[in-house]
């Protein structure tokens, strides 16, 4: 029999604020624990919440960004739980009433377009986080996260794979960014995930029991994890064990590479949603969505076009460069700065990307200066030094960040193509190897590379070798 | 040197004239609160240190110079469940018996800002819920007028205390009467404000929809004075009302009533109304219609499903936010616990008392999934139509009246055992919150026994004006005498 997989995916993302979702306290990431905290974030008796309206315009250019209509009016309403790190016992969040519905996203399979729809987006605070202490049984809560703003954005189950799950998760990551909703950065939280993941057989209209993954916090454990359920759940199904597929929470251990049951269906909680008393409905105003749709940066879609058309790149190159914001910014100043399109994207795609991934760095961390980058490519177009020179000047530009003409002037990589400064070693080369010379002339045409090996060893290799060579030649053949 | 009767207004022109500097004020306080509140027992804690410093900076500012505030020099005590930085507030609660909050109320800020002087916290009943303040968690507080009798509630330490003659002014807070029963029972004058007339900021929450902080007083004048330095616009509350204050409350309370529409429901006198109370309400019509006013007969049907909205919403509101007190950040934490989860159950089952215990039952179930709409949603929709009615009610009259409890200040320990019957009593005030009215509770007569009878007159959204002028031009023309026994003693 086949089998088809069905994946939906929960987006949580931090949105770009400065200040948390209902009062004044900073959303800056990696304070010290509860120094980002108030009276009101940590829910003291008393506080009252009053909702940062940033929070409100952030979510609806979230919203036009992704296709979706925005609901008019607004409210919020409490999730009532208890834990730890959320202090009032209630998250403040949105039920019935989304701000944002029916969007969709695309995504690229196998050079065939594909639209994910978005079924709602709706706006949250965040929790603290709990630390536990290794040895002792003692935790800690951080309530710097507390109140940081954050949208949940539910996709339609129209994912058929893991692989169509993470480039939608990609495709979302880097629309928000381009929108300048959020930096969404999995390593930080700012971006998370969560997996609901079914499979049925082939022509079947009902969904089978669907499994929802939490604990995901890169697109790769996305894809490890959403393939081991996939084939955890067949498996149960191909030995008559379907029944052993149940609606459950499963949380994805990384270091077991596998999935572990947190909760089933009956003991899931009863939230008791309700209108927040203490906020009063939002009505979003006809002037501020077309003032969004109006101030929108240019998105990924538009971007990819943009560059395919004016720099001759090939789609899998535009692809890469668009799909990290930062790298694509990058690129953007390295050309603007008057760069070669296609050169600029040999490095930044070859070298950089290799450096990044060796150093463990994002487009954001990563040191190098489009500037100094710019110079180094001029200097090897000139000719000033050797594109082999030019990887050794790259590499000491990351270690250092000292620019590309320090580097060879302390290095002496500068390139001889002078024909003065060049004369003098090619006669005193010739002088000290007579016998070659003569080989040369007897017609053994390899004696050539012999004598330029030795003007390269005489200049350190910075003599230009096209130059050298035709000089060389000259007086042979002379 | 002591004052016969202690008035705000009194006290204040007291400080003008000189006759008495703020720190003698307040002396006389805690003098006043020495003689009765061994019997009286309306306060939770006093603030002596705190007090005499605000009355010294008082008279410092004065003779600086300096411009002085509405309050100057007024001693005044607070509800324990409104935030005041550095001094315990525990809501008569167990959980927050060693609370002490890092910031003031907003009412707090603004009283501190018009010079007054907060001496003390009064008592309540736990997190202002019942109606007789026999649910504290640490005291039982006396009615001045009968000591085997309870003072109302939920803010019945306030009143007992404005009542004993200690302070003038008493801050309260009102989520089903709990400014205006304790009033009436008191002998004072209770005034509910319109629904984000005055900041919610640093009260701590029962029921947000409908919690509204107010001044118990002795006269209507305090009463308007009081509400001049609250209300307002407040940024950290975003139900405060969004408009600026317009001039003073105090003013216009001697333009006469002739004219005045008052609305009669006829559902506010039916069977379990005392007969003493009704009889009051009866000449208190007399008295308003020689003053010149029109009183009619109205229907207000729906009044009567008003108390079983009200007890869903104020409880399903009061589960979430009593939801907070888990033991992990401050408040009650029980000796023995070995997991998360008895950390928990165990401070809210030793921290609570029963009826904080009743009420988040009551309100857990109300929100739960399969019963949400037919409780919470259908007291949701009862509440619209309770507002309707008296916004259509509103568009030919401009005050209502009726009575504030059935019943008159009964014996302590009489309804303990029969937390329904406790509820009924708050009958005829819920709809006030539920339609987020203003409504004044004023003294109009006595029983003959001699306990204290009070009325209330409510208006439209914010028509406290109206209902000021109103009470003003009634208390004048019935000239009753409240003082009681106590209070005369405690102005020796």
């Amino acid at each position: 029999m086949n089998w088809e997989t069905i994946i939906g995916l929960e987006v949580h993302v931090e949105l770009d604020t400065k200040t948390k979702i209902f009062c004044n306290c900073p959303t800056t990431f990696g304070s010290p624990p509860n120094q980002n905290t108030c009276p009101v974030c940590i829910g003291l008796p008393g506080t009252l919440p009053v909702l940062n309206e940033a929070v409100v315009e952030m979510a609806v250019k979230a919203g036009v960004a992704l296709n979706c209509s925005i609901q008019k009016t607004n409210k919020m309403d409490r999730k009532n739980y208890f834990y730890p790190d959320l202090p009032k016992a209630y998250q403040i969040s949105q039920y019935d009433l989304p701000i944002c519905t029916g969007g969709h996203v695309e995504i690229d399979r196998g050079g065939e377009k594909r639209k994910i729809r978005v079924h709602r987006i709706h706006i949250e605070e965040d929790a603290g986080k709990l630390l536990h202490d290794e040895e002792e049984p003692i935790s800690f809560i951080d309530y710097n996260r507390v109140g940081v703003p954050l949208i949940e954005i539910v996709s339609e189950a129209d994912m058929r794979s893991p692989e169509e799950a993470v480039a939608y998760l990609r495709s979302v990551r880097s629309i928000l960014q381009y929108a300048g909703v959020s930096d969404c950065r999995m390593e930080q939280g700012s971006l998370r995930c969560d997996g609901n993941i079914s499979v049925r057989p082939f022509g079947q209209d009902a969904f089978n029991a669907k499994v929802e993954l939490k604990n995901i916090n890169s697109f790769k454990e996305l894809q490890k994890a959403l393939e081991k359920e996939e084939k955890r759940q067949l498996e149960l199904y191909s030995f008559n064990e379907g029944d052993k597929v149940v609606q459950e929470t499963r949380r994805w251990d990384a270091a077991k590479g596998k999935t572990i049951s947190m909760r089933t269906k009956e003991d899931a909680h009863d939230y008791r949603y309700f209108p927040d008393p203490d906020l009063k409905p939002i009505f979003i105003q006809e002037e501020l969505i077309h003032r969004v749709e109006k101030e929108l940066p240019e998105l990924p879609a538009e971007k990819s076009k943009r560059f395919l058309e004016t720099y001759g790149l090939s789609l899998k190159e535009v692809e890469i460069l668009v799909n990290e914001m930062a790298l694509s910014h990058f690129y953007e100043e390295v050309v603007e700065a008057g760069a070669d399109p296609k050169t600029s994207a040999n490095w930044i795609l070859g070298d950089l990307l290799r450096v990044m991934k060796e150093k463990e760095m994002t487009a954001e961390e990563q040191p190098l200066k489009a500037k100094h980058l710019v110079s180094l490519i001029q200097f090897i177009e000139k000719g000033s030094i050797s594109v082999t020179a030019g990887r050794d000047v790259f590499d000491t530009m990351i270690e250092t960040g000292k620019s590309p003409d320090r580097i060879i002037e302390e290095k002496g990589l500068k390139q001889i193509s002078g024909e003065y400064e060049l004369q003098q070693t090619i006669l005193s080369v010739l002088e000290a190897n007579p016998s070659s010379v003569e080989d040369f002339k007897n017609g053994k045409k390899q004696a050539l590379g012999f004598l330029m090996g030795q003007v390269m060893k005489a200049t350190k290799g910075q003599a230009n070798p096209q130059v050298a060579k035709t000089m060389m030649e000259k007086k042979l053949n002379g | 040197m002591t004052m016969e009767i202690v008035s705000l207004k009194s006290q204040r022109d007291m400080w003008i004239k000189k006759e008495m500097s703020a720190t003698e004020l307040v002396e006389d306080a805690y003098r006043r609160i020495g003689a009765t509140e061994r019997k009286i027992n309306a306060y939770l804690h006093l603030c002596q240190d705190e007090a005499l410093k605000q009355a010294k900076k008082v008279d410092e500012k004065r003779s600086q110079g300096e411009k002085t505030g509405l309050l100057a020099g007024v001693p005044l005590a607070v509800k324990d469940n409104i935030c005041t930085d550095g001094i315990v507030t525990t809501c008569a609660s167990k959980m927050l018996g060693d609370f002490i909050p890092p910031y003031d109320a907003t009412v707090v800020q603004k009283i501190n800002e018009a010079d007054g002087v907060i001496i003390g916290k009064t008592n309540m009943d736990e997190f202002a819920m019942g109606s007789s303040t026999e649910n504290s968690g640490f005291k039982v507080t006396a009615n001045p007028w009968d000591l085997e009798r309870v003072p109302g509630g939920s803010s019945g330490g306030s009143a007992a205390a404005v009542a004993a003659e200690t302070v003038s002014l008493a801050l309260g807070s009102d989520t089903g009467g709990s400014i205006r029963q304790p009033a009436a029972f008191c002998g004072v004058v209770g005034l509910k404000p319109t629904y984000g007339r005055v900041s919610r900021s640093g009260l701590v929450a029962f029921a947000s929809s409908l919690d509204q902080i107010g001044p118990l007083t002795r006269n209507v004048e305090d009463s308007a004075l009081a509400l001049d330095v609250l209300a307002g616009f407040d940024a950290m509350d975003a139900t405060s009302f969004p408009e600026e204050n317009t001039g003073s409350f105090a003013n216009g309370l001697e333009q006469s009533l002739k004219g005045l529409k008052v609305a009669l429901p006829e559902e506010y006198q039916q069977e379990g109304l005392d007969k003493e109370i009704h009889q009051t309400l009866n000449r208190t019509v007399q008295e308003l219609k020689a003053l010149g006013a029109m009183v009619e007969t109205v229907s207000l049907p729906y009044s009567a499903a008003g108390l079983s909205a009200y007890y869903l919403i104020s409880s399903a509101e009061a589960s979430s936010n009593l939801a907070r007190f888990d033991g992990v950040r401050y408040g009650y934490r029980p000796e023995k616990f070995e997991t998360l989860e008895e950390l928990m159950v165990n401070s809210r089952s030793e921290g609570f008392g029963q009826e904080v215990k009743r009420r988040i039952m009551l309100g857990t179930y109300a929100l739960s999934s399969g019963y949400y709409d037919a409780y919470y949603q259908r007291a949701q929709k009862l509440r619209k139509k309770i507002r309707e009615q008296f916004e259509g009610l509103f568009q030919q009259y401009d005050v209502v009246l009726g009575p504030v409890s059935p019943i008159l200040p009964f014996v302590r320990g009489e309804k303990m055992d029969d937390p329904l019957a406790m509820y009924l009593a708050d009958v005829y005030t819920v709809d006030v919150n539920l339609a987020e009215l203003p409504a004044i509770s004023l003294p109009c007569g006595f029983s003959e026994s001699g306990l204290p009878i009070g009325l209330q007159l409510i208006a439209r959204h914010f028509g406290e004006s109206t209902l000021l002028r109103t009470a003003y031009q009634l208390e004048k023309s019935l000239n009753l005498d409240l003082r009681n026994k106590i209070g005369k003693e405690a102005s020796k």
